[in-house]
């Protein structure tokens, strides 16, 4: 007995080196992964606060585009870029805040139901291009639109209404079954119990899926070009029905110029757009926060 | 659990109301300082009415300078210069949802076609020229001109790895890599038309529609070629060589102001074009202002944006076009 015992602890400790290099190398690996990401990361913004700072002024958030790159600001993209979203937050969070609860709470659990989650679920994947070609044929033309914000925002708002919607549900899924019993079993109705017990325990979910759509609805470029959205504005819009720029497609613009002092002034424009981001986002981890610790 | 409910709803368009008013409240100030201005111009003939124009990036700075100068002397002409390319403004422009289009190439047939079924007259207004500039590496010692047939030879496609030895005899024997404007551009257009005659272009040619990556390309190979407007060669001049190009006359010809202008460049010299629809010429005096104010400073403009201005008469024929279709 005592024999078989001492080879059963040499054999365990000779495999215990091998388990510590698996995973020394294992968390080394992770490690060399995180750097790489982060040091591609401080580099892109280096060069771009490097290249754009210098030009960033109360000028440049005043002034509208120009031939002079002196002159030339993005008061147009950003007050568009607002405008547009003002369209696309309340069409996108209620139409796909509104859908995730439908399909959760609702639908029945059939072949429909499944075909149709796998259908959102893929339309989540479909290029923005496709989207803004859909946005042309129905909000530009079938609708009469025009290059309007209020073409641009509908278009916006179906790219991220997948991922929205995708995003509540899971919010909306992790709401333990007990909570709602409860409130059953105490008479509320449905709506009631969506409104009272769902709604505010999903909502850090819903918001931080959410506000990660939108910051992709106004950092895309290519809906916007497809709709045929101008780049050179210099009025701002007075209503839904007016045509603008956003800031997209001002960088757009700008970093396909020949001159050096162009591609500076693009670099200026993401840097106020990356602000514009990290705001929204900060939004969100302010909403999470608020009522996770309730 | 009212204020739950409360703060349910309001959480949820809680940015969306914010970022309204946000906007409402950066566009009042917005028209504020537009009335000011207005003020301080007052006395001139004020148009009113929207200007609506797509088409080539390439006419795009013109265009952009002349909307630019245009509104500071009409501030209530809504002016809006978009960029979707000469074939996409075009598409545009048969819809009926623009009253210009800039194209850096001649209108083609279907196009043409295209309006005239959707029954919109138009005129087309030359602008100025660019002149597409063949370059090669600065390192690049032994091109010192080429040919109409030997850029043919270099460009199209035969099925091969072409090396610099193929073209001529005595040139180092390395493959050469390619860089050209993506096809959906005006400028590939262009090229296609006088040098690839409709054939296929390289198979290995780098296609870009950001010329600023065919730049970076051609800066970093030794033995790449590409080309684009001329503006991107100024740019760039202290890390690129251009190539003179034969013209018909026999004589190797540098691309520069002069000689694009006088035509001697050729056949790389190309014009760029705004097409108009005549009925906003006739029916909108905001439009036919713009159309006279563009022609009658664009030969300055073009060259401040990096193009050359046509002869002076170049302009004066097409203001009198203009003035027998208002």
């Amino acid at each position: 007995m005592e024999n078989v015992d001492r080879i059963k602890s040499e054999e365990m400790i000779n495999r215990i080196d091998g388990r510590l290099t698996k995973n020394k190398i294992v968390k080394g690996l992770f490690f060399i992964a995180t750097l790489f990401t982060l040091i591609m990361l401080v580099v892109l913004l280096y060069r771009i606060i490097a290249q754009g700072a210098p030009y960033l002024s109360w000028d440049f958030l005043q002034n509208f585009a120009s031939r002079r790159p002196e002159q030339a600001g993005i008061k147009a993209a950003v007050i568009g870029t607002i405008w547009m979203m003002a369209v696309v937050v309340p069409t996108a969070a209620i139409f796909g805040v509104g859908s995730a609860i439908y399909l959760e709470e609702y639908a029945k659990k059939n072949t429909l139901t499944r075909w149709i989650q796998m259908n959102i679920s893929n339309l989540a994947g479909v290029p923005s291009v496709v989207f803004g070609l859909l946005g042309l044929t129905i909000f530009v033309r079938l609708f009469g639109f025009g290059n309007s914000i209020l073409a641009a925002g509908f278009t916006m708002s179906l790219l991220v209404l997948p991922v929205i919607i995708v995003a509540s549900q899971e919010a909306v899924r992790a709401v333990p079954n007990e909570l709602k019993e409860a409130s059953y079993g105490l008479g509320a109705t449905k709506w009631q119990t969506i409104s009272r017990v769902v709604i505010p325990y999903a909502i850090p979910g819903i918001a931080t899926g959410s506000i990660l759509a939108f910051s992709r609805a106004i950092g895309e470029t290519a809906p916007l070009i497809v709709v045929g959205i101008p780049t050179f504005v210099a009025f701002l819009p007075s209503g839904v029905f007016d045509s603008f720029t956003a800031l997209p497609m001002q960088i757009y613009n700008w970093t396909s110029r020949p001159q050096e002092e162009f591609h500076n002034l693009a670099a200026a424009g993401i840097i106020v757009l990356l602000v514009v981001l990290i705001m929204m986002n900060s939004v969100a981890v302010w909403i999470r926060n608020r009522y996770q610790s309730r | 659990m009212k204020p739950v409910k409360v703060l349910t709803l309001s959480a949820l368009l809680g940015s969306a109301l914010v970022l309204g008013a946000c906007g409402n409240d950066a566009a009042d100030t917005g028209t504020e300082e537009g009335e000011k201005t207005e003020q301080t111009d007052a006395g001139d003939a004020q148009l009113q009415g929207e200007i609506s124009i797509d088409g080539s990036s390439t006419v795009y700075p013109i265009m952009e300078a002349v909307a630019e100068e245009f509104m500071l002397e009409q501030p209530d002409v809504k002016v809006t210069v978009g960029l979707s390319g000469t074939g996409g403004g075009f598409e545009k422009f048969i819809a009926g949802e623009t009253a210009m289009s800039n194209a850096s190439r001649p209108i083609k047939e279907e196009e043409a076609a295209a309006l005239k079924e959707a029954g919109i007259e138009y005129t087309e207004f030359e602008l100025a020229k660019d002149g597409l500039s063949v370059v090669v590496n600065k390192d690049n010692d032994w091109v010192d001109q080429l040919t109409v047939d030997e850029l043919k030879k270099l460009w199209l496609d035969n099925g091969t790895a072409k090396k610099w030895s193929d073209i001529r005899e005595g040139w180092p024997e390395e493959e050469i890599k390619f860089y050209s404007p993506g096809t959906d551009s005006g400028t590939f257009d262009y090229f296609d038309e006088v040098i690839l005659d409709g054939g296929q272009i390289d198979k290995a040619a780098t296609l870009s529609e950001d010329d600023n990556v065919l730049v970076q390309g051609v800066t970093g190979d030794k033995n790449a070629i590409g080309y684009f407007g001329y503006a991107y060669y100024i740019e760039n001049k202290d890390s690129l060589k251009v190539v003179p190009i034969v013209n018909e006359e026999g004589t190797a010809v540098e691309p520069n102001a002069e000689t694009i202008e006088s035509g001697e460049y050729a056949p790389l010299s190309r014009p760029l074009f705004t097409y108009v629809s005549n009925a906003a010429i006739k029916d909108d005096a905001a439009t036919a202002a713009y159309v006279q104010f563009t022609l009658e400073n664009a030969a300055a403009l073009a060259e401040d944006v990096g193009y050359v201005s046509l002869p002076q008469e170049k302009y004066d024929e097409q203001l009198s076009t203009l003035e027998g279709l208002k």
